[in-house]
């Protein structure tokens, strides 16, 4: 048996049943954690009654839109800042530091300018990810060969047309490779928010429900987020290697 | 020179370069300005088949990129049909580089598409000049299939025939197969010679093997070490129908080693085993 | 100092340059309300920096930090280093890694709160989690990308495996670690904080996130600060570092 997935298979199914007999036979006790199978259908059962649809609904909606924010606005900024070779220099202390300032802590001013409702938590959601995009997207515009741009001034191509349909085709494995960051960070950035100061979302469920030792409603909340942020990496992956195999690339 | 005469030779020039000079200078540091080319004064006569050749660094690309409207002359001006270029790029002229620069994510007719994207051609037109391209590079098998699933010398092909469809009058060749092997060369060769046929545009070809422009073309201008200059012109003579089994005959050597003598010296001077000033 | 290295400075010093200036404008434009400007934050800083309650809360973070990042570094490594050497493991396991980098580790606080209870272990495994990910994928990478001619001279000059690490992959890899270990601290230590705001009653993070809550402005702005501050600092020597890993190489 020498197939990669296969093994990979078999080692999450046996973590997960170790996982299991480990809280049946109460080494792992239930306030701690509940079985596997209990999370399950928990979360199928959470789903079918729909009590916490309103608050799954507004935690991805604000991530989506967070996410849609970092795309658009990170992409265009990297194509600008990639023809400023000054601002780019200044930029990249800012880059490399960027993922170790606590972002949070600017909530509450954000709160102040953008009122209570969902701006700020979306604030704080495209903030985060913006940067991880810029940074990609930059990554691959540097990869763009020159020949290349010299065809599409061959061809008349206007800069806007050059950018949509040479320069970004050809960067577009490096910005997804953004893009999964940004999943990531727009939905980091509204839970935490939601942690922080909310009134409704998973964050806010999950952290009420932590603090009335309802791991009924935290583990099933917990495992969603999971399982949705990974099968979103998972798609864009794919995307990316069939990308990248037509390329002849890995 | 009488007015119709005049008349004639700027009807039957495609190209022309007067006192053209291009001079490197890096931002802010006028003193390590390089004077790359020129002064240069050339015609290109409609139709024809021109070859640059010249030792490395002479600035063959340069002058390929300057009739391309790619980049700008410091001086002189050069001219396409008669109207000034300036760093526009003219319309029909159409320009193959060495490097591929097939796009990696569109299949092969659409990257051959792409020539078009800019003409306002009805979608009948357009499919069967995309038809049309496939056909004359040999490349209809493979349409659908994506550049990195070809050859080099397939790719260098869907380059050419993205120049093709737009039916260029003018196609510059920047060493297009410099990268290819020496019997893809010859072959590729023929290939060139037979679109030129059929197409009736003018050629212009960069190479550094003289036994390719020998081969290929009408007329060989030879450069001299930086800064470029034309220092001589070699008329071949060959019939319009000629293949590449023209190099057994006696007259291919001979063009061949005249090349040689006028670029000996420059090639040596290029890398640097006698003093520019002897 | 070598030249790029004194271009970095100069560009840290625009970009900071350029901070303070656009920090003030919004200040101008917000009040108040929730900003200070620069000054004010900084005499807030110097005042607060030379309070017992501050030190003591800089020495639980160092000390939270230190170890998540001593521990992040050991564990990534040594990951890093057995799936590097094994085309196979790292099939196996490389994917994991990847889906593993990209969930939002924020969500796990409660878990690990639950696992670990409120205080020092639950913030260092937070910490952790948060750096481990990306030194060992860096290190993967790094590893299996040092040229086989290089391992096939050590095979012929009969080096043995530890010398083999030592002398060859170790320093053919060094420069894209060193990567991993730059993006490992950042992460570490955005990490352990993120965890003793929500998993600790002691630290900076969980200074800050009482000060959130009691709108303490003057304390959010000073923390921040000098939370941007060192991290800022420690980055840009890292990337100094690097380059010039990479220059040599």
């Amino acid at each position: 048996m020498k197939s990669p997935v296969l093994w990979r298979i078999v080692i999450l199914a046996g973590l997960v049943i170790l996982l299991e007999v480990l809280c049946v036979a109460g080494v792992i006790d239930k306030l701690t954690m509940q079985p596997p199978h209990r999370i399950l259908t928990d979360l199928f059962a959470m789903l079918a009654t729909g009590a916490l649809n309103k608050a799954i609904a507004k935690t991805l909606g604000n991530a989506l839109i967070a996410f849609i924010i970092a795309m658009v606005v990170g992409v265009t900024s990297a194509i600008v800042i990639h023809r400023l070779r000054r601002v780019r220099d200044t930029l990249e202390p800012l880059f490399a530091t960027y993922y170790a300032i606590p972002v949070f802590a600017f909530y509450p001013m954000l709160i102040v300018l953008l009122g209570l409702g969902d701006a700020p938590q979306i604030f704080i959601g495209a903030m985060l990810g913006v940067v991880a995009v810029i940074v990609n997207t930059l990554n691959g515009l540097d990869r763009v060969p020159g020949v290349l741009l010299k065809t599409a001034r061959i061809n008349q191509m206007s800069p806007v047309d050059t950018a949509l349909r040479v320069t970004l085709p050809c960067a577009s494995p490096y910005i997804l490779t953004g893009a999964k960051l940004a999943v990531a960070y727009s939905l980091i950035g509204i839970i935490g928010a939601e942690f922080i100061m909310s009134s409704g979302g998973m964050g806010y469920e999950i952290s009420f429900a932590y603090n009335n030792f309802d791991n009924a409603t935290m583990y099933p909340l917990i495992l969603l987020i999971l399982l949705v942020s990974i099968s979103i990496n998972m798609m864009i992956a794919r995307w990316e290697k069939v990308l990248m195999a037509r390329r002849g690339l890995r | 020179m009488n007015v119709t005469q005049t008349a004639q030779t700027l009807l039957s020039n495609q190209v022309s370069l007067r006192k053209v000079d291009k001079v490197f200078s890096p931002p802010g540091k006028p003193a390590d300005a390089v004077h790359a080319l020129g002064p240069i004064d050339l015609e290109l006569h409609h139709g024809e088949f021109f070859a640059v050749v010249g030792p490395s660094g002479c600035g063959k690309s340069t002058l390929l990129e300057l009739i391309a409207g790619l980049s700008t002359a410091t001086s002189g001006e050069v001219a396409f049909e008669g109207k000034p270029i300036e760093g526009r790029i003219p319309d029909g002229v159409g320009v193959v580089f060495q490097e591929d620069a097939s796009f990696p994510w569109l299949t092969v007719s659409d990257n051959i598409a792409f020539g078009l994207r800019r003409m306002k051609l009805p979608p009948g037109e357009k499919a069967r000049r995309i038809e049309k391209a496939l056909a004359m590079m040999g490349l209809v098998p493979f349409a659908n299939s994506y550049p990195a699933q070809l050859s080099g010398g397939m790719r260098q092909r869907v380059c050419i025939a993205r120049t093709l469809v737009t039916e260029p009058r003018l196609i510059l060749l920047d060493e297009p197969f410099g990268a290819l092997d020496q019997q893809t060369r010859l072959l590729m060769g023929d290939e060139v010679l037979n679109l030129w046929r059929k197409t009736g545009a003018t050629v212009f070809l960069i190479t550094h093997a003289l036994d390719e422009a020998a081969m290929l073309a009408d007329r060989i201008g030879v450069m001299s070490a930086r800064p470029g200059r034309l220092i001589d012109i070699v008329e071949t003579g060959w019939s319009r129908d000629r293949d590449s089994r023209i190099v057994q005959e006696e007259q291919f050597g001979a063009i061949t080693a005249r090349l040689w003598r006028s670029l000996r010296q420059e090639s040596m001077k290029a890398i640097g085993k006698i003093e520019a000033a002897t | 100092m070598n030249p790029q290295t004194g271009q970095l400075l100069r560009n840290t010093l625009t970009l900071i340059v350029v901070v303070l200036v656009a920090w003030q404008a919004l200040y101008w434009v917000v009040g108040d309300v929730a900003l200070r400007s620069p000054l004010q934050t900084l005499a807030f800083a110097a005042k607060f920096t030379s309070t017992p309650q501050f030190a003591a809360h800089l020495a639980e973070t160092s000390k939270a930090f230190g170890l998540a990042l001593l521990l992040a570094v050991v564990i990534g490594l040594s990951i890093g280093f057995t799936l590097g050497a094994s085309r196979f493991l790292s099939d196996v396991f490389e994917p994991m890694l990847v889906a593993l980098y990209s969930i939002p580790k924020i969500t796990l606080y409660p878990i690990l709160l639950l696992a670990f209870g409120l205080g020092m272990s639950s913030k260092v495994a937070f910490g952790t989690i948060h750096g481990v990910i990306p030194i060992a994928l860096f290190t993967i990478t790094a590893v299996r990308n040092v040229k086989r001619v290089y391992i096939k001279t050590g095979h012929v000059m009969g080096l043995t495996p530890l010398d083999m690490i030592a002398r060859i992959i170790v320093p053919a890899a060094l420069p894209e670690i060193f990567a991993g270990l730059r993006i490992g601290f950042s992460l570490t230590l955005i990490g352990t904080l993120l965890g003793e705001m929500f998993a600790s009653q002691r630290g900076l993070g969980f200074l800050l996130m009482s000060a959130i809550g009691l709108h303490n402005v003057d304390l959010i702005m000073t923390l921040t600060l000098l939370l941007t501050v060192f991290a800022g600092t420690a980055s840009v020597v890292l990337l100094a570092l690097n380059q010039r890993l990479y220059a040599r190489s």
